[in-house]
């Protein structure tokens, strides 16, 4: 079963992909989304998972193994989180040697941090961009290690890969450069590099230009100018090299060098500059600044910060997803800085700099992962390593001395290798196994989270019953698969965004706007309709064409991410558009609150009456009057609530999802 | 309205009778006794007639016609004759005989033996019919309880001559709502009573309309497709996919989920939650899922006569709502497949297992193994065939597959079908012995691959290098292994003192010696080329001196320990105390120590290159 919401848009589109071909699935323009405007598919998305899940299926098909591309895109994240792995051993032992390799193989394929995305069911983007980012990565370090063009050809295939994949490829454009200045900086400047960091800029580049949705943005946008000139000034170092060969005269050079460094960085300032003027290159876009600046979403834009996995990072996170990592991490890197290679510096790059991604972004711990099981492996490998070869040495010498029988001259010898470090062998072997009881620990602590956190569709939920039994709430997939049975083909359902890919894959109905925000005026007209109250609402909707609006509601059973919560966001995001809205209505001294004390706009807005329609009739739990909110622990304040326009089409059984049907305009009299 | 059009019908029908009434007697039978029984206790009208029929005329007479009016006869889903004795079942066909009026539908039965004069026969009838109990009103609220509707005739219509006869239906224990009431009409409890009427003319009609509440469940599938895979190697896959619609009056307005979950008076009973499918004995590996996943709310309950599987679909069904599902399950192989003269058969159910459930088209597929040949079907009743090809997993040339298809199915047509083919049990090995192929050759090719030459240039510089580099590690390995023997001849050495220090046998420690000095001498001499290989080989340059330093100390090890070990003899021969030649060896002894252990730390490094 596929987990979460955006997975089910790219099982719809693989779905789509494998019935209407290729060529189709490029031109496909969806009227089922965003309801006038539609979509044009092709060009907005990122079509590697799509196209690997397509090919595994038709090779698959071709082997005569008869499968269904649902359980092909089931298990892709698997499959490549395997691959993952085997690349992580290959890294770890590029940069370090083979026990590195395989320690770090051991801690990706169970760390929680990567389980999250590649569980069995998470078809997502990300799914195969781990394994490709991770690639990319390998094949850059191997192809600066060896200078050899073929290397550097791969991981140029490994970062179009990466671009077809997922928009996390910007990570990649931007620390790859970042990687190469430092080593210029740190003169550390070889032939191998060039060769390597321009075959992959340049190919890569003009690979990444193949994918409709990045198009021209690697020489349009601001965010890919760093590569850019990163790459220009590789040329001006070439090409110093090159006089200084030539002059021989280190005075001459000096003064040379300071007059191209100079007008280097002054013809590259200024076509930056007219670049930017003129329009021709793009600045960075609001989810770049976001990513360095962690409170600019906040200010900026409201439907970044909406989301949950856009969030800054807490500590606990950190210590759910790395556990024992979160202390090796450091002690890796201390083993990387005093053993310093054109590897290692890449990887304490990629370590720093995707930490600190992380702790801007819950969703980017993803993207440090593999870096810190690789510093974590380095760490872990080289101290077990230092570790074993003192036990080694000891028993040798035991061993030759104790053929000569209990001599005296074999008790000295031991001595004198005995005397610089007392209890050395003991110490080893205690800490030797202080480090298996880390690692089991952080095996077992994996396991648990994996089966406890990572395993469940959060699409069920799941809850404990008063006798320690498993209750589930199906009460999405009930509503989704009441919304595909029983309404029109046609019908059209206004949700909020978060809903929509669900609605469109399960339900199989069109839906207003969905979880690819690209237009954010239209999910402002949808937190406009919810936070106006029913006449005005009506009237948005009926331009809309809705025949169906559905909200979740966790009043009944106390589940917390509903739309009531979600609800100032709506009217952020509807308020950013359109001043009527105010955020300051609905709020009570700068509190939301739902129970009698609420505004008024509060009570009558369309999404409390349809969230807590016929709600206060009901008991909710023993001893609470009835209307007794469990998610926001109150009494309801408008218990009344009558509807002129919509009426209930359909609840579930949990009163999770509940559906309104929009009526007919009536006749005028 | 339909109930105003259905009325009518109802009263041209009777027009017609009236005039049929007119037309001379079908032929001269006479039915002496008609009993009728009416179940709608159900979703479909089953209707249940033991008819007495007595020959008085003169000719003989071998065929029967059974007629229904013509709203009856076209939703008719089932029909079977029997006689008592002797037991049998009746073929039916049917009629379109002259002089007929189409608003009546014939049937034609051919009776066991013929009828001669002042014989007499019992015939039993089972008919169902579907869509006979009309829902009025057709559109309800979620409050309203469901009212339906029966038509029928409280006299039997028959060609022939009734001398007596009577109507019971049988209506579910529940409220009335109104009824017809003709004479000798009686309410007994939930069973309604017309009749007995003496002396009816042929086609004789007198229309009654029963209306009353039903609580069952109106399930029916629109489409129902059972695919039932048999597999050689034991096991019968059934996999059943249910478009489910609720054929009820439908819902209107709101639906209020607070009504239908409110403790004390729910609301909604025209809704259904459950299906109940009763499988056969020992199925197993059920699973029940629809289009987005599996549907966690299904109970089993299995024994050795059936196993029970009760499904709740996501959504309560009310009138006019839909659903899909798939329900799947595994049956033992044993059960199901017989033999006989020299062919297979597969003796299966044909209808659904869902109790109570009404199919309105029905798509059997009987996938048999690859490579079957020889394909017939025997079934109880008509149904269209065709035939069709399935790929399945390491399928080359397809599963045959048998489609069979029906429409109307009520619970009656569950009876079993026969799909009779040839197989050979070769055929079974045929897919194992392609994986293993497969595999076969992928690894032959890993091998090929990894054991052949595929550069393109032999001369290339990287070309050349690399294969140096195989040589130099092939040598280094040589000198390893030498190495090694070297010090296992010395600790034959060393065990040679330990065994002298014990039994103070000098002389064959002294052999020991001699074989430990020639054999190290072979060595040395093997040593030889190989090192001026490694010196003069470019691309080992890095590591020679390593090697190099290697078999110095070795050499020096090889000095020392044989000082040691005259030292030790001669210390024997001169019969000096142990202690002595101990103090003697000390320093020695510390020196073949810290030479072994360095030479174990090169060959480590040499190791790890």
């Amino acid at each position: 079963m596929i987990h979460e919401f955006d997975p089910y848009f790219n099982y719809r589109t693989t779905l789509f992909l494998t019935e209407k071909g290729f060529y189709e699935f490029w031109n496909w323009f969806d009227s089922e989304s965003w309801y006038p405007l539609g979509r044009i598919i092709g060009g907005t998305l990122y079509p590697g998972l799509m196209v690997t899940a397509a090919l595994i299926y038709w090779a698959l098909r071709f082997l005569r193994f008869f499968v269904h591309i649902r359980e092909v895109c089931v298990l892709t994240a698997p499959f490549f989180a395997s691959n993952t792995t085997l690349v992580a051993y290959f890294f770890g032992k590029e940069i370090w040697d083979t026990g590195a390799g395989l320690v770090a193989a051991v801690l990706i394929a169970i760390c929680p941090g990567y389980i999250s995305r590649s569980v069995a069911g998470s078809y997502d983007n990300e799914a195969v961009a781990i394994f490709a980012l991770l690639l990319t990565f390998y094949l850059f370090v191997k192809a600066v290690n060896t200078g050899s063009l073929a290397w550097a050809l791969g991981s140029a295939f490994g970062y179009f890969y990466m671009v077809s994949a997922w928009g996390g490829y910007v990570f990649i454009i931007n620390l790859v450069p970042l990687y190469v200045l430092v080593l210029l900086i740190t003169g550390r400047y070889s032939m191998r590099l060039y060769i390597a960091y321009n075959c992959m800029y340049i190919l890569g580049m003009l690979l990444a230009m193949q994918i409709r949705f990045v198009g021209f943005q690697h020489v349009q946008s601001g965010e890919h100018m760093g590569a850019m000139g990163v790459f220009l000034l590789m040329q001006v170092f070439y090409f110093l090299d090159w006089v200084k060969y030539q002059l021989n005269d280190t005075k001459l050079f000096q003064t040379f060098l300071r007059i191209t460094v100079t007008s280097a960085i002054l013809v590259g300032g200024i076509a930056l500059g007219v670049g930017t003027a003129s329009g021709y290159i793009s600045p960075w876009t609001g989810r770049f600044y976001s990513l360095l600046d962690p409170t600019y979403a906040k200010d900026h834009i409201p439907i970044i910060a909406s989301v949950s996995e856009h969030q800054p990072t807490a500590w606990s996170s950190f210590m759910f997803d790395y556990h024992i990592l979160l202390f090796l991490f450091p002690a890796g890197l201390y083993f990387c800085f005093k053993r310093l290679s054109d590897a290692t510096i890449f990887i304490v790059m990629y370590g720093l700099t995707s930490l600190y991604f992380a702790g801007v972004m819950v969703r980017l711990i993803l993207v440090a992962t593999p870096a810190v099981c690789l510093i974590s492996a380095i760490a872990v490998s080289a101290t077990v390593k230092n570790l074993t070869s003192l036990l080694r040495t000891k028993q040798k010498v035991s061993q030759t001395g104790s053929t000569k029988g209990a001599g005296s001259s074999k008790a000295s010898s031991k001595v004198t290798l005995d005397q610089s470090q007392p209890f050395q062998k003991n110490g080893a072997s205690a800490l030797l196994v202080g480090v298996f009881y880390l690692l089991s620990r952080y095996a077992i602590h994996c396991t648990w989270v994996t089966s406890e956190a990572y395993s469940s569709p959060s699409i069920v939920l799941a809850a404990r019953g008063a006798h320690g039994n498993r209750i589930l709430f199906d009460d999405y997939r009930e509503a989704y698969y009441w919304l595909r049975q029983n309404t029109p083909t046609d019908a059209k359902i206004m949700s909020w965004w978060d809903y929509g890919y669900q609605i469109t894959a399960m339900g199989n109905r069109t839906v207003i706007v969905d979880n690819n925000t690209w237009n954010n005026t239209h999910i402002a007209t949808v937190g406009r309709a919810m936070s106006s109250n029913e006449d005005e609402a009506y009237e948005i909707m009926r331009s809309l064409d809705v025949n169906y609006v559905l909200v979740v509601f966790g009043g009944v059973t106390g589940y917390s991410s509903d739309d009531i919560n979600k609800f100032l966001w709506m009217v952020r995001i509807g308020g950013g558009v359109f001043p009527v809205i105010k955020e300051p209505d609905y709020l009570v001294n700068g509190e939301f609150r739902v129970d009698k004390g609420a505004s008024p706009k509060m009570l009558n807005c369309l999404m409390y009456k349809l969230c807590y329609y016929r709600f206060g009739e009901l008991t909710t739990e023993y001893g609470k009057p009835p209307g007794y909110d469990r998610a926001r622990g109150g009494e309801i304040g408008n218990k009344d609530i009558k509807l002129e326009h919509l009426e209930e089409a359909y609840t579930t059984s949990n009163w999770i999802v509940r559906i309104y049907r929009v009526k007919p305009p009536t006749n005028r009299l | 309205m339909k109930q105003s059009s259905v009325v009518v019908v109802d009263l041209l029908l009777l027009l017609l009778t009236i005039a049929v009434i007119a037309t001379p007697a079908f032929s001269d039978l006479v039915l002496s006794k008609v009993e009728r029984r009416i179940d709608v206790t159900s979703q479909f009208a089953r209707v249940t007639k033991s008819l007495k029929v007595v020959n008085p005329g003169s000719e003989s007479i071998s065929e029967f016609m059974l007629t229904f009016p013509k709203f009856l006869g076209n939703n008719l889903a089932y029909l079977s004759v029997k006689t008592k004795r002797p037991l049998a079942n009746l073929s039916v066909k049917k009629a379109d005989p002259k002089g007929i009026p189409d608003s009546i539908s014939v049937y034609s039965v051919a009776l066991p033996k013929t009828l001669s004069k002042g014989d007499s026969l019992t015939l039993e009838v089972v008919a169902t019919f579907t869509n006979v109990l009309q829902p009025f009103p057709e559109k309800i609220t979620q409050g309203e309880i469901h009212l339906v509707m029966l038509q029928e005739s409280a006299q039997y219509l028959s060609p022939y001559t009734v001398e007596s006869q009577s109507l019971s239906i049988k209506l579910p224990n529940a409220r009335i709502e109104s009824y017809s009431k003709l004479e000798n009409t009686k309410l007994q409890g939930s069973e309604l009573k017309y009749g007995p009427y003496k002396n009816l003319p042929p086609f004789s009609y007198s229309p009654i309309v029963v209306h009353f509440e039903s609580k069952a469940a109106f399930a029916v599938a629109e489409k129902l497709v059972r695919e039932i895979e048999v597999s050689h190697w034991g096991n019968v896959q059934v996999t059943e996919h249910y478009n489910v619609v609720h054929r009820g009056a439908q819902l209107k307005g709101e639906f209020s989920r607070l009504d239908f979950q409110a403790r004390p008076n729910p609301r909604g009973a025209s809704a259904f939650r459950h299906l109940l499918a009763r499988l056969p004995p020992r199925a197993h590996s059920i699973y029940y899922r629809d289009d987005i996943g599996n549907i966690s709310t299904s109970e089993m309950q299995s024994d050795s006569k059936k196993t029970e599987l009760l499904i709740e679909p996501r959504f309560p069904l009310f009138g006019g709502w839909k659903t899909f599902f798939t329900i799947g399950y595994g049956l033992p192989l044993s059960d199901f497949l017989f033999a006989s003269e020299g062919k297979r058969f597969v003796n299966i159910s044909f209808g659904s297992p869902m109790i109570d459930l009404v199919t309105e088209k029905l798509i059997v597929q009987v996938v048999l193994p690859e490579g079957s040949k020889d394909i017939s079907v025997t079934t109880p009743f008509a149904v269209k065939q065709s035939r069709e090809i399935k790929y399945s997993h390491l399928d080359i040339a397809g599963r045959p597959v048998v489609v069979l298809e029906k429409d109307n199915v009520v619970p009656d047509h569950n009876q079993h079908i026969q799909v009779y083919y040839k197989f050979s049990n070769i055929n079974l090995l045929s897919e194992p012995l392609m994986l293993i192929s497969g595999f076969f050759v992928l690894f032959i090719t890993c091998i090929i691959y990894t054991r052949a030459d595929f550069s393109i240039s032999k001369s290339s510089p990287t070309y050349l290098a690399k294969l140096q580099w195989d040589e130099v590690l092939a040598t280094l390995q040589e000198v390893q292994s030498i190495i090694q023997k070297c010090l296992a001849a010395h600790d034959k050495l060393e065990a040679s003192l330990r065994d002298l220090s014990r039994t103070g046998d000098f002389q064959t420690c002294k052999a020991a010696r001699k074989s430990t000095d020639s054999l190290l001498k072979d060595l040395s001499k093997e040593l030889k080329p190989l090192l001026g290989f490694l010196q003069s080989s470019p691309s080992a340059s890095h590591i020679s001196p390593k090697v190099e330093e290697l078999v110095v100390k070795e050499k020096e090890l090889q000095e020392k320990l044989m000082a040691k070990h005259t030292t030790v003899v001669e210390g024997y021969e001169k019969k000096s105390s142990g202690r002595d030649i101990e103090n003697r060896i000390a320093s020695q002894q510390q020196k073949i120590i810290a030479l072994r252990q360095e030479i174990e730390d090169l060959l480590e490094f040499i190791d790890e290159i």
